[in-house]
């Protein structure tokens, strides 16, 4: 059953993630705590994937801490992630939503019901009983929002989640995280998407070379930004 | 040519003796194959999801013993069982369930490796989504085990195809005693020697049209599952 602990807020402390030499991400120090949706920017290779997977738990920092609602138990109780390229169990649909309400401690006997609900939930309704490989890009892509969502988690981590999507399916795709971060839900999110910068967050990290350049509110961050860094980013240079 | 039709006549005509071998020899190996898949399973599923110091040792033993020599089985299985063996009291030396028992030991380190394989190829794919579900040991290796269902068949039929061509194993510990532990290797061997070659045929006829049906019905299974289950 569901520990009575939060997850929230998630500190990360001069947080160092160092990989066969290279530093992924270089001393960098945040706190995420409830709110509107925090969307992570940045040039490719910037660190924004391997900051999520830290702030997940799915990797341990080289060096400094990171703490999850003041505990640095690394175990996720009410956090989820949704990674840019969702692997799906070889089972339908439900069956995966099913598993995933098992992992997080949802008695058999409410299962289908909840099963029902996230489906909807997400548009899938329809689908359920459909191989969940079978499905296409984004309907895998929601299917794996329905799961993360499963886990009722305060914190949702999404990895580029409409990164492969056409315009309809990143609507959908939008309309899942709107609503959930509606429903008090922690979103932080990597995108590539200046629009869906625009269209989603309440504020904004940009992060280069593996370190958090800038943090600001949407607004400020878009329309006023304070590193140069920042201005040539968003002018559409490229920043190295 | 009259060997083979006297074969076929022996298979058509449901000939009794030609039966009850034919049944025995499926029991033994397919129980083996229940038994091994027991063992091995579980035992390929930790060595792919742990690691400790030994553990490179134990793959590469495990892969070796892959081509373990039915004979040597067999005298390893028929010292344990001797009236004058560990198990000695035991008594099931010359029976169907020693069969077992050897074709079991056989076939553990076939299906174990394939498994362990396997297992690893899919928690690779499987390892940061069940990390993030708060995915427990026991229960990573269940799921594993049950998503790679499909592919471990394979595993299993490599097993049941060594159990049910392999001749020296069950000729030592079961002794090939006629209308208890003959089995269609050690009949066929055993015709052949008397010369007595329409039966040989006839066996070897049935044994390999058995192999293939399983493996037809495994393949024709794991396709329509692949559909269902993507």
């Amino acid at each position: 059953m569901r520990a009575p602990t939060s997850d929230l807020p998630v500190v990360l402390d001069d947080v160092s993630l160092g990989a066969g030499g290279t530093r992924l991400i270089d001393r960098a120090s945040l706190t995420i705590a409830p709110g509107a949706p925090t969307l992570i920017v940045g040039p490719n290779g910037a660190g924004k994937t391997s900051l999520l997977r830290l702030c997940m738990g799915l990797a341990a920092p080289s060096s400094g801490r990171i703490t999850w609602g003041g505990r640095i138990d690394r175990a996720p109780s009410r956090r989820a992630i949704v990674f840019q390229r969702p692997v799906m169990l070889r089972r339908s649909a439900a069956a995966n939503l099913g598993f995933a309400l098992g992992q997080a401690g949802v008695p058999r006997r409410d299962r289908a019901k909840r099963i029902a609900s996230l489906l909807d939930r997400v548009g899938l309704a329809d689908l359920a009983q459909r191989p969940a490989r079978r499905l296409s890009g984004g309907e895998q892509q929601r299917l794996a929002l329905a799961r993360a969502l499963a886990r009722d988690p305060e914190l949702l981590l999404l990895d580029e989640p409409t990164a492969s999507l056409d315009p309809a399916a990143t609507r959908s795709v939008e309309e899942i995280v709107l609503n959930a971060a509606q429903s008090g839900i922690k979103i932080v999110m990597t995108t590539h998407d200046l629009g869906q910068v625009r269209r989603l967050a309440g504020d904004v990290i940009f992060l280069l070379r593996g370190g958090v350049c800038e943090r600001r509110p949407v607004g400020d961050f878009l329309d006023n930004p304070a590193m140069p860094e920042t201005v040539a980013f968003l002018r559409g240079d490229l920043v190295i | 040519m009259a060997d083979q039709a006297t074969a076929w006549l022996l298979i058509l005509s449901g000939d009794a003796a030609l039966f009850a071998i034919v049944r025995l020899s499926l029991l033994v190996s397919l129980s083996a194959v229940a038994l091994a898949a027991l063992i091995a399973m579980p035992l390929g599923a930790i060595l792919a999801l742990t690691h400790f110091p030994a553990r490179p040792v134990l793959v590469v033993l495990l892969n070796a013993l892959m081509g373990l020599p039915p004979v040597v089985v067999g005298l390893a299985v028929y010292l344990l069982l001797s009236r004058s063996g560990p198990l000695g009291e035991m008594g099931i030396l010359f029976t169907p369930s020693a069969m077992v028992i050897a074709q079991t030991i056989l076939i553990v380190p076939i299906i174990a490796a394939l498994t362990r394989q396997t297992i690893e190829d899919i928690w690779l794919e499987y390892r940061d989504e069940l990390t993030a579900m708060n995915v427990g040991p026991l229960g990573r290796m269940a799921t594993l085990l049950w998503d790679a269902r499909f592919s471990l068949m394979t595993a299993l039929l490599a097993g049941f195809g060594r159990a049910a061509a392999e001749v020296g194993a069950v000729m030592i510990v079961g002794g090939n005693i006629d209308g208890f532990t003959r089995t269609m290797t050690t009949a066929i061997a055993l015709e052949t020697s008397k010369g007595n070659l329409p039966l040989a045929m006839g066996l070897g006829l049935v044994l390999v049209a058995i192999v293939v049906a399983i493996n037809a019905a495994l393949w024709g299974t794991r396709v329509w599952a692949d559909r269902k289950a993507g």
